[in-house]
């Protein structure tokens, strides 16, 4: 159809004298556009698909677990709230290997990034933005099944101060995880702007990361030398997370032995966890320097 | 009223000096910014936008300190950037909005600019599909859109008509220029085709090196720079029309070259300066006393080298030829004409010394 025939007036140019909203806002702007597009929202159906499973893949066990809790009338949950993000990890490392590279390497492989340093917003708000994103999208992932095996476990009438306290650990641990696993998926999908380079090497990290610490521990263990265990726990992001909560919040460690960190040791796990956060935050705004127009 | 002024700006970065002591003052309406690849455009540009420090000098982009009120010009300027800058998967609306989002309009009003702007640079029905299934000049178009939507009063338009097609580039152009007329907002406008911005902008400013090299309104350059491209026929009286054709125009003493370019059947086109109105009538009477077809008399695009180029070799070419006499007087009084630029550009064609040496 030729463009004339579709034109039915011109009404002419019109400026734009309303408000202007600025930095602020723009940044807002970025950070629920991104939270949206880490699961689909607002994108192509196709992009939905991924993310909606891991979700469902996510809530299904703490579902069933809430109904076999209900049904056999049990006195606690089958698992504690600080150990489920740890036994579904592998469903984490996926939704990161997917959704990492999609929030940050799409800008920079189709130059888009030079579009938004053209205007108010700074490098700095790209960044956090981009960060706080991923770290929300992470946090909902892994802290509504929390929120499904507390509610289910107070439909059970399980002792509710005991459920309270486990519920709140199990959402200060997730919040750690999620912080710090974006902080580490965005640095990797941010200097590989390839996509498929961006998915394998997240997955890559997380995952051989933790296959090596683990299999390293259980030789530890094998040898009897239960203070390497601990130590050796500071080498990868999930185990650093069982270390966490091993010290700090009550959880029972899932390395060999139950060894976990003592609360000396637990402080080393909580330094670390800290510095790779601010580590991965700066790293992003080194990577943003360069990228700029 | 200044849209943009800079003062003896420099860019330098440890290899290589990208700005050179750049002072110039630009004022409303369309300007061009000519340079050859690597002449400093893209720098400047990031300069006025406050995103990169300068080595020296100052520069103001509508009153604003660029060193100090970043922020404050980047709400106010719109960018359209020389590479490719959309996500393919993506509708050309849905992408607009977000740009405008990010400029600080709030979301209705996000919507409504984002509907009008897509109109106003030609894009209807197709601005809902994903952008990459676009044409490049419908790409083009939807840069330009995100450049506009949030209705800045300056755009900087970085070689916006780079991959097109001349249909294409006919139409951006005439946009470019709707941006000013009909907009109301300035435009600086980044090219390596002079003749193209001849046609579109009030003024020029040619750099080359990070200098420099001329700034002048649009009128001063056509009149040095409008060339003729001339081919006709041959008849059985003269079996060689062109060469017949160069040789009668000479003997009305007018200077003409051949078409060096190498492109098929440059052999066939005479090249002249049209020094007025008059020029065209004399080719077409010269034709005509020779009793050839006239296939086709063009203003020739420039390339910008060709123009500091042409300006060389014209005061070379005057001695030995022919009518010898009048084509130096020719040459002199061109070069008078252009007295103050003339040192720039032969400074310029000397540095273009690679260019020459091939033809």
């Amino acid at each position: 159809m030729p463009a004339d025939s579709t034109q039915i007036h011109n009404i002419g140019y019109r400026h734009y004298d309303g408000p202007r909203l600025g930095r602020a806002y723009a940044t807002r702007s970025l950070f629920s556009q991104s939270l949206r597009g880490a699961y689909g929202l607002g994108r192509s159906a196709k992009s939905k698909v991924l993310p909606m499973i891991l979700f469902g893949v996510m809530c299904a066990p703490a579902l069933i677990m809430v109904a076999v809790a209900v049904a056999t009338k049990a006195d606690d949950l089958p698992i504690d709230y600080t150990r489920y993000a740890i036994v579904l990890q592998a469903v984490i490392s996926l939704y990161l290997a997917a959704q990492a590279p999609q929030t940050v390497s799409r800008d920079l492989r189709f130059q888009t990034v030079p579009l938004y340093f053209s205007r108010p917003i700074e490098r700095v708000d790209y960044v956090r933005a981009k960060f706080a994103a991923l770290s929300s999208a992470l946090f909902i992932l892994t802290a509504v099944p929390l929120i499904v095996l507390y509610v289910g476990a107070l439909l059970a009438k399980l002792d509710f101060a005991d459920q309270t306290k486990g519920f709140a650990q199990g959402l200060v641990s997730v919040a750690l995880l999620s912080v710090l696993f974006s902080g580490i998926a965005l640095v990797i999908s941010a200097v590989t702007p390839r996509r498929g380079f961006g998915i394998a090497a997240v997955i890559a990290v997380l995952t051989i990361s933790y296959g090596a610490v683990s299999t390293v521990q259980a030789i530890a263990h094998e040898q009897g030398s239960s203070e390497a265990i601990s130590w050796l726990g500071l080498f990868s992001p999930i185990t650093l997370i069982d270390g966490v909560q091993t010290a700090f919040l009550g959880a029972t460690s899932a390395f060999p032995g139950k060894e976990g960190p003592s609360a000396g040791a637990g402080v080393v796990y909580v330094l670390v966890v800290l510095a790779l956060i601010a580590g991965s935050y700066a790293a992003l705004l080194r990577r943003y320097r360069k990228a700029g127009l | 009223m200044t849209v943009i002024a800079t003062e003896s700006l420099s860019k330098r970065y440890p290899r290589v000096t990208a700005l050179d002591r750049l002072s110039m003052d630009i004022g409303p309406g369309v300007t061009g910014l000519v340079g050859a690849n690597g002449a400093g455009k893209s720098t400047l540009i990031k300069i006025l936008l406050g995103l990169s420090p300068t080595t020296e000098g100052r520069a103001a982009v509508l009153g604003l300190d660029v060193a100090t009120s970043g922020g404050e010009i980047r709400e106010r300027v719109g960018y359209m950037p020389e590479h490719d800058c959309l996500p393919p998967d993506v509708s050309a609306t849905e992408f607009v909005v977000h740009m405008a989002r990010m400029s600080g309009l709030p979301p209705a009003a996000a919507r409504e600019r984002t509907a009008d702007t897509l109109r106003h640079v030609g894009l209807y029905e197709e601005r809902y599909r994903p952008i990459g299934g676009y044409s490049t000049g419908m790409k083009q178009r939807v840069k330009l859109a995100q450049a506009l939507v949030h209705d800045p009063q300056l755009v900087f338009l970085d070689e916006p008509t780079n991959g097109l097609d001349p249909v294409g580039r006919d139409e951006m152009l005439g946009l470019i220029r709707r941006v000013h007329t009909d907009f109301g907002i300035s435009v600086l406008v980044t090219s390596h085709l002079l003749g193209e911005l001849e046609r579109t902008c009030d003024h020029v400013v040619v750099i080359d090196g990070g200098k420099l090299l001329r700034s002048s309104s649009t009128t001063d350059f056509t009149q040095t720079t409008t060339t003729l491209a001339v081919e006709v026929t041959d008849s059985d009286e003269h079996p060689d029309g062109t060469g017949a054709l160069r040789k009668a125009l000479q003997g009305r003493g007018v200077a003409t070259q051949d078409d060096g370019g190498g492109l098929p059947g440059a052999g066939h086109t005479v090249l002249l300066e049209a020094e007025s109105e008059e020029t065209y009538d004399l080719v077409r009477d010269v034709v005509a006393d020779l009793g050839l077809g006239l296939v086709r008399m063009e203003q020739r695009r420039h390339h910008i080298a060709e123009v500091f180029r042409s300006n060389d070799e014209q005061g070379a070419q005057g001695e030995p030829d022919a009518g010898g006499a009048t084509a130096s007087e020719h040459a002199a009084a061109r070069a008078g004409t252009a007295a103050a630029a003339e040192k720039t550009q032969t400074a310029a064609a000397e540095q273009m010394g690679g260019g020459r040496d091939a033809r």
